[in-house]
């Protein structure tokens, strides 16, 4: 299928306050320059970053989600960062078996001196999403696609 | 067995040891098993055992108008008995005032479930007093993961095609939510409107909103019982998605919920050597 060349795609990051945020605020002060496609969220922390915030950008239509925060050991918080690993290790198991599309969910270490990363990181996201094309999350599906059986579940 | 399961319900009521056991009833052979709440000596015959009995009555212990009656004695099933291992350890229940009747189970269902053929936890380990004769099943015989690992044969656009299929016929009644013994949070996310996270109406995407979360929230929690699966009106395989995170959580972590009284709870926790391999 071809990608209209206007398609341009929506990414959501989700970054923490005292890294990534900083990053992508030291990347605009030393006039680095990476696509306006993202739509950066700041939170106080990758331990805040909630599972449903990132179901949420993909309801608004988001065709990418990153979630980025302190490297390990870094935490403002000592060890949000470190909660927040362990989560989302098993989130992707979730979304795995629910057949999302893991290409379009990235995670990130950016600190507050990396504004190169961030230019770098977004650079690559965005372009390989615009690869990709829109994500129809949710989209009716190809009936061609559908082996669904309709067998009563287990007892 | 059953004898002498209501002789011990009569002996708690009557010396004080508790003032309600709960546990199963059936008001016919061949009518469904339902939970009965004894309060008084003389009808601990209403109690029974046999396997179709079900439910996980741990569930029950999380309800107010259940709290009120007072202490508290319950039956379980060893695979219960995780579930109370689980609530303790998130300080939910107070182990101390509530007197445990661990049954030996054997597998309920006819023909068993398949959770039975795999299950861990036949004897119940912790209970104060612990009934019946040896489980006419082997420990774990069965494959864990069987029902998981055929799903994930599909490939990934055929499983969202598959829960999508699935999850349109999601009326949003909750009984998921009801029936598991861990879902405890005195308001549901689902329920909060100010803002609102989770769209309340049937839609498809509120439905999958609904769903990640519901499993999600148990992630490293979940004790396998399978209600959710068996109450949903509309029979959706809510199972495989509750075994993908314990496959994760067993793999990944070595981690099973409700076997290990010790263990920090998985979410809870961290260590420094949780492989980040994904993360850029």
């Amino acid at each position: 299928m071809s990608v209209p060349q206007t398609f341009e795609p929506k990414i959501v990051a989700f970054v923490c306050n005292w890294c990534t945020y900083l990053g992508a605020d030291l990347a605009g002060t030393n006039r680095l320059e990476y696509p306006a496609n993202v739509r950066i969220i700041r939170l106080p922390c990758t331990g805040r970053i909630d599972f449903n915030l990132i179901i949420k950008a993909f309801e608004l239509n988001a065709d990418a989600v990153l979630v980025s925060g302190c490297h390990p050991g870094d935490c403002h918080y000592t060890t949000g960062n470190y909660h927040a690993r362990r989560r989302w290790m098993l989130f992707r198991e979730l979304l795995s078996t629910l057949g999302f599309d893991l290409n379009r969910i990235h995670f990130t270490w950016i600190s507050a001196a990396e504004g190169k990363k961030w230019q770098q990181v977004i650079t690559e996201i965005t372009e390989k999403t615009r690869e990709m094309g829109p994500y129809p999350y949710l989209a009716i599906p190809d009936a061609s696609v559908s082996t669904v059986d309709h067998g009563e579940s287990t007892a | 067995m059953i004898e002498s399961l209501r002789a011990t319900c009569r002996r708690l009521l009557e010396t004080g040891t508790a003032q309600v056991v709960i546990g199963y009833g059936q008001a016919d052979p061949g009518k469904a098993v339902h939970p009965v709440f004894i309060r008084r000596p003389e009808d601990a015959d209403q109690l029974t055992w046999n396997d179709q009995c079900y439910p996980n009555l741990v569930a029950y212990l999380k309800r107010k108008e259940v709290q009120s009656l007072g202490k508290a004695a319950i039956v379980v099933k060893g695979c219960d008995e995780r579930g109370l291992i689980v609530l303790e350890r998130e300080s939910q229940i107070d182990r101390g005032s509530l007197y445990v009747i661990g049954i030996v189970c054997g597998g309920v269902g006819n023909p068993k479930l398949d959770k039975c053929k795999s299950c861990g936890a036949h004897r119940p380990r912790f209970a104060n007093e612990i009934l019946g004769e040896s489980s006419l099943l082997q420990d774990g015989v069965g494959q864990k993961w069987q029902a998981l690992e055929e799903f994930l044969t599909k490939s990934p656009s055929q499983r969202m095609a598959y829960w999508q299929n699935e999850f349109s016929r999601c009326l949003k009644c909750y009984a998921c939510r009801q029936v598991c013994p861990m879902c405890y949070c005195e308001r549901c996310l689902v329920d909060k409107n100010r803002p609102t996270c989770i769209d309340t109406s049937p839609t498809l995407k509120g439905n999958f909103a609904w769903h990640i979360t519901r499993a999600f929230h148990l992630a490293g929690r979940c004790i396998g019982c399978d209600e959710c699966t068996r109450v949903c009106p509309v029979g959706i395989d809510l199972r495989l998605l509750n075994q993908s995170l314990a496959k994760a959580a067993e793999e990944q972590f070595g981690y099973r919920a409700g076997m290990d009284p010790q263990a920090e709870p998985l979410i809870g926790s961290y260590s420094l050597q949780d492989k980040d391999g994904f993360i850029g």
